[in-house]
């Protein structure tokens, strides 16, 4: 393959790169004034970049024809599906920031910094990387590129105490999460052969030595971090309720996402001729984070910190998918992570229209007492959203539950199918108590700040397809996913 | 004779050392920064050591590649470290517990 047919395969990064360069520049010209007309112009160059992959991935490709510049990228229709989703979530996550920041008492302090549309763009760029990498040396850099523009971003309100707290737990457990993935990335290359994936799984098989067995536990340990499963969950509802809300929407979206899809490649990609080495790790890892998601966020008062539980619990249905380990696993996770971040972006949404005069946040099941009296709209959204996250039919987080139960079932894990059932009734019981307190409780009518028209547009939209509308795309959704698991499994 | 396996096992302390040092240091923020560093440094001695065994140049260029992030990520932790401090007037790690849960 020559350099330029490479070049028109990463063309999405290319523009991103080039975006993410010229806005840094026009950011550092124009200063924060400049910062709504920024984000506007990250927006479509997220737009355009997500419209260059409808072609291929409307056709669907895999084989040789996807490696550019020689096997360090991989771009089938695998890496463009994750792709698409993260351009959506990071297009979501610019159009709320501007209400948020610049509220009514935002002064110096709290106003929107022209930087934050650059870092999304730079993250959303190591997303992309990340999720065609072929290489473990293209893994780490996306990785890292992502995760260094997460780390400012949490802590990008440089004035609010609790945000340079997040910035700085995320940094110190995200450098020991990536120093534990390259630890095993490095044992993985001296006791196989190389770090680009072919031939890491060409020496891995046969009987694991112990060399590799240690590399394929570190490399899998700091994948778990990087996605919050348990028992690496930690910082999850620290860093969730620390980082400013737009932030918040966006880590538990984009880089979930970008992680998921990457941990789906190592393990089939990788690690796919030593299915027994790593199947029970990710069942556990799976089972563990939607029992720990669904009884650490019952007690939780904070409406942040319990969005992080229900994320863990959420990835760990994602990683139940992935732990069938074949294509209708694989495809059934991209189903649910689809739906999963559209419930999330909803939710977040919801959260950020809770303000108050001065545009100040209302986080705490305390404040949204008879929500549904003062603010019904937001509260039935925030209804279909919260059934919806339990799985209750026939919203459609029932179906994304449906799908990777069926493929759990399907491959014979009856027992761990119906341990998840079981964990996502306790789970039901803090989606519920949103209800409970919306519509049961005596009215306090605390909500009272203007919300933007983007969050509206955003509120009803992802509403609507979660609604039992939504079964309407699951035709086509289940198609593309079909296309993009299988795409993993074809060998080159 | 020095071996590739001598290699290994300093990897093998530094690597330890460096994830000791995150989760015993109960003093200052700065120290987990370097025990990061030391994390780096034991991956980096496993490329090397790997690569020369080999005679495989990849292991090398991974090195490289390494140095030039966890230079970056220095960066920007001592920076988010910076305004840490100017917030909160304290780089104890017991005192980083405005949120618990």
């Amino acid at each position: 393959m020559d350099f330029s047919a490479s070049f028109l395969l990463v063309m999405p990064e290319l523009v991103l790169t080039a975006a993410g360069l010229i806005l840094l520049l026009a950011a550092a010209w124009g200063g924060d004034k400049a910062a709504r007309g920024i984000s506007i112009v990250a927006s479509l160059v997220f737009f355009a970049v997500g419209l260059m992959l409808v072609p291929s991935l409307h056709t669907g490709v895999d084989g040789p024809d996807t490696l550019a510049f020689g096997g360090l990228l991989k771009i089938d229709t695998f890496a463009l599906f994750a792709k698409a989703l993260i351009y959506l979530a990071a297009i979501a996550c610019l159009v709320v920031a501007p209400a948020f920041f610049n509220g009514p008492a935002a002064g110096e302090e709290r106003g929107m910094r022209a930087e934050y549309p650059v870092l999304i763009l730079f993250a959303a760029l190591g997303m992309s990387i990340m999720v065609s990498a072929n290489d473990f040396m293209t893994l780490y850099l996306g990785l890292e590129l992502n995760s260094l523009a997460s780390y400012v971003l949490a802590s990008i309100l440089r004035k609010d105490q609790r945000s340079a707290e997040a910035g700085l737990k995320y940094f110190v457990l995200g450098a020991l999460a990536s120093g534990i993935l390259l630890y095993g990335m490095s044992l993985l290359y001296g006791f196989t052969g190389g770090t680009d994936f072919a031939s890491v799984r060409a020496g891995l098989d046969g009987e694991l030595s112990i060399g590799q067995l240690f590399g394929l536990i570190f490399v899998l340990s700091g994948l778990a971090f990087k996605i919050a499963a348990v028992p690496f969950h930690m910082w999850t509802p620290d860093v969730y309720e620390g980082a400013p809300t737009p932030v918040t929407m966006f880590f538990s979206t984009a880089p979930k996402v970008a992680a998921v899809a990457l941990t789906a490649r190592v393990v089939f990609e990788v690690f796919g001729g030593q299915v027994a080495a790593w199947q029970q790790i990710v069942m556990f890892t799976a089972l563990a984070s939607i029992v720990f998601g669904a009884l650490g966020a019952i007690g939780q008062d904070n409406l942040k910190r319990l969005l992080a539980y229900s994320s863990i619990n959420n990835i760990g249905f994602i990683l139940l998918g992935l732990a069938v380990a074949n294509a209708a696993g694989a495809s059934a996770m991209l189903v649910y992570l689809f739906i999963y971040v559209v419930m999330s972006l909803g939710s977040f949404t919801a959260l950020l229209m809770l303000r108050d005069e001065d545009g100040d946040l209302y986080e705490t099941f305390a404040d949204i007492r008879g929500l549904a009296v003062t603010r019904p709209v937001i509260a039935w959204m925030l209804l279909v959203q919260m059934f919806s996250l339990a799985g209750i039919p026939p919203l459609l987080g029932f179906y994304s539950k449906f799908v990777i139960f069926q493929a759990t079932v399907e491959a014979g894990l009856v027992a761990f199918a119906a341990i998840a059932i079981a964990a996502s009734v306790i789970g039901a019981f803090y989606y519920i108590k949103f209800i409970k307190v919306m519509f049961f409780d005596d009215a306090v009518d605390l909500v009272k700040g203007k919300s933007g028209s983007g969050h509206w547009v955003l509120l009803i939209l992802t509403g609507v397809i979660v609604s039992p509308l939504g079964y309407l795309i699951t035709g086509s959704l289940k198609d593309l996913t079909d296309k993009a698991a299988a795409a993993l499994f074809v060998a080159v | 004779m020095i071996g590739i396996e001598h290699y290994l096992v300093v990897g093998a302390i530094l690597f330890v050392l460096g994830v000791l040092g995150i989760f015993i240091n109960r003093k200052n923020v700065i120290v987990i920064l370097m025990s990061v560093e030391l994390i780096l440094l034991a991956v980096n001695i496993n490329l090397v050591a790997f690569s020369a065994f080999k005679g495989d140049l990849v292991g090398q260029i991974f090195a490289m590649f390494v140095l030039t992030v966890a230079a970056a990520e220095a960066a920007i932790g001592l920076a988010i470290l910076v305004i840490y401090y100017r917030g909160r007037g304290t780089i104890a790690v017991d005192d980083v517990n405005r949120m618990k849960g």
